[in-house]
């Protein structure tokens, strides 16, 4: 059920991300969202994009550092309070979040929040059972 | 300046006199190890000297050298020249591995480096009246015994505070009236800059002289300690392998180090040919325990590059005279006073499950070393977790710690980002500009 998030170690200097950024444009990847998280010493760029495949082939032949992780993909309402409550059935799950980011859908009225958390599978029953719409990669591929 | 010597008449023998006394010492010395280090008795045989070819100093070239490989092959009583019942103490150096040296000490041993240290506070116009301040590491490392031995020796009243709690340091300094400090230079000068920070005005801090060493430091360096804590600050010398410093020391005339040469006879030689050079020579510093019984080394190789000058000194000493060195035969390192060998740093990486891809980049920020080791993510570490990166930058620096003495900041960073110059890695970047 999870999708999957490329993250590439970026070298803490000017330039670094935009040179990832070219890479992907240059190949037709799309990122449909992206969190960076930042040291003194390095970045961690975390990208969902539309062609994970593509994506991954082009920065690896760069001789970027990267890795695919499981997380969890969850549709909510855009509204005030609809992050909170997604939020509040994992914290009544026990469920301990890493990192998260959201992004807005084009057309329809909902935003999607992207959540790494200690065990996918215990998150994503809480949420489905919440009555939480959890995307998929086929969902992302539509996007 | 008035000269006191601690041991006036070897202190100002006579050149031929002093050639005469070595010569002496070697030929008892060489039959002394000929006959009771195995190790170094093979590499005689292997080039066919015997003792008996040995008659005086001229003869010291025909001897093989020793290098610190020999060392760690012989290690620990490969090299010992006496039963371990005649031995009273060990010393050692930094580094957890085969790099690290063991070094045995007889009580005559134990003494004359003590005595080598006496004359160094004493050419430093320490006395009897005096109150020395010990802050050289106490423990394995040499700084500390050493030091306090000789100022004991001397008969100054000791302070054997150690190294660090610079708070303690400056109140034994300011209550009991310190008047001379041995510690590394760069802990001189940030005791210096703590006392101005607090306050004191050079007039006010009790010191008239610090004796310094177990680290580079430039001229610059030392004007800045003088001035701030009113002092003259002398240069020492010595490594673990020949006893610890003492080895060479400065005099008022702070115009290089005289080697106490009755006990360590110093070569200068072409490293890569091995042949001795005149004096004046830039070359590789070679040193040979002319009297010390437990562990004589003969001809050892310090990777130290200096030259010898026996031109005349105003102090009155006809000691030779060696230079600050000028850099390394090697790729060892002088951090914070601890040796460290790139070699080290390898093995950690590979211990620890990384590539060995690496820099060390090593700087001087207000007269203190900094270090630090950028070294290569892998793609099997690698994690999209801040907080796993970050421990395990942690846990590298933990196992340097270890495996050095000394604590180096670890940085994790992308794969091929470190500099490569015609396809070689650049291991060392040293930006401390002390030559």
């Amino acid at each position: 059920m999870a999708i999957q998030q490329l993250t590439v170690f970026v070298e803490n200097r000017q330039g670094s991300i935009v040179s990832i950024t070219e890479t992907l444009s240059k190949h037709n990847v799309n990122i449909r969202a992206l969190s960076i998280a930042e040291t003194e010493d390095f970045g961690i760029l975390r990208l969902i994009v539309n062609d994970k495949e593509a994506a991954q082939k082009t920065l690896l032949e760069e001789g970027y550092l990267i890795k695919v992780t499981d997380v969890v993909g969850v549709k909510i309402g855009d509204a005030p309070g609809k992050l909170s409550e997604a939020l509040d059935v994992l914290d009544k799950a026990n469920i301990n979040i890493e990192y998260l980011y959201a992004f807005m859908a084009r057309t329809e009225k909902h935003a999607y929040v992207v959540l790494r958390v200690e065990d996918n599978d215990a998150a994503e029953k809480a949420l489905h059972a919440a009555d939480f719409h959890l995307i998929t990669e086929d969902d992302i591929h539509k996007l | 300046m008035e000269q006191n010597y601690y041991q006036r008449e070897i202190e100002t023998m006579p050149a031929e006199e002093m050639k005469k006394l070595q010569s002496e010492k070697l030929v008892k010395q060489v039959k002394h190890v000929y006959e009771n280090v195995k190790y170094y008795r093979d590499l005689m045989d292997e080039k066919g000297i015997k003792p008996e070819d040995i008659q005086g100093i001229e003869d010291l070239h025909k001897l093989p050298f020793l290098t610190k490989a020999d060392l760690r092959d012989a290690y620990p009583y490969g090299l010992l020249a006496k039963p371990l019942e005649d031995c009273v103490r060990i010393q050692s150096t930094s580094g957890t591995t085969g790099r690290r040296v063991v070094a045995f000490y007889t009580q005559n041993d134990v003494d004359l480096w003590e005595d080598c240290c006496a004359r160094a506070i004493t050419a430093a116009g320490g006395s009897k009246k005096d109150v020395c301040q010990v802050a050289y590491g106490y423990g394995l490392f040499t700084g500390g015994p050493g030091l306090n031995g000789g100022s004991h020796k001397v008969g100054c009243l000791t302070l054997p505070m150690s190294s660090g709690n610079t708070e303690r340091q400056i109140q034994f300094m300011m209550d009991l009236s310190a008047t001379i400090l041995c510690c590394t230079p760069s802990y001189a000068a940030y005791i210096g800059e703590t006392l101005k920070e607090q306050g004191y005005q050079p007039e006010d801090i009790p010191l008239k002289a610090g004796i310094f060493g177990a680290e580079p430091w430039t001229e610059e360096m030392r004007h800045g300690i003088e001035k701030t804590l009113g002092i003259k600050a002398y240069d020492i010398y010595g490594l673990t392998e020949t006893t610890g410093p003492g080895v060479s020391f400065e005099c008022s005339e702070q115009t290089g180090m005289h080697v106490n040469e009755d006990h360590f006879y110093a070569e200068i030689i072409d490293p890569d040919t091995g042949e001795v050079l005149p004096e004046g020579s830039k070359g590789e510093l070679v040193f040979t325990s002319l009297d010390k019984e437990a562990f004589p080394l003969l001809r050892y190789r310090t990777r130290d590059i200096c030259v010898l000058s026996r031109k005349k000194c105003s102090c009155g000493r006809t000691l030779i005279k060696m230079a600050k060195p000028m850099g390394r035969t090697d790729d060892m390192l002088i951090i914070r006073g601890v040796n460290v060998f790139p070699s080290q740093i390898e093995t950690v990486l590979l211990n620890e499950g990384y590539e060995p891809n690496y820099q060390i980049v090593v700087d001087r920020v207000n007269n203190n070393d900094t270090f630090e080791i950028n070294v290569e993510m892998t793609s099997e570490k690698f994690t999209d977790k801040v907080s796993e990166i970050l421990a395990m930058e942690k846990a590298l620096a933990n196992a340097m710690k270890t495996m050095l003495g000394i604590n180096p900041q670890v940085h994790l960073v992308a794969p091929k980002s470190i500099t490569r110059s015609e396809g070689k890695a650049v291991r060392v970047i040293d930006k401390r500009k002390l030559i």
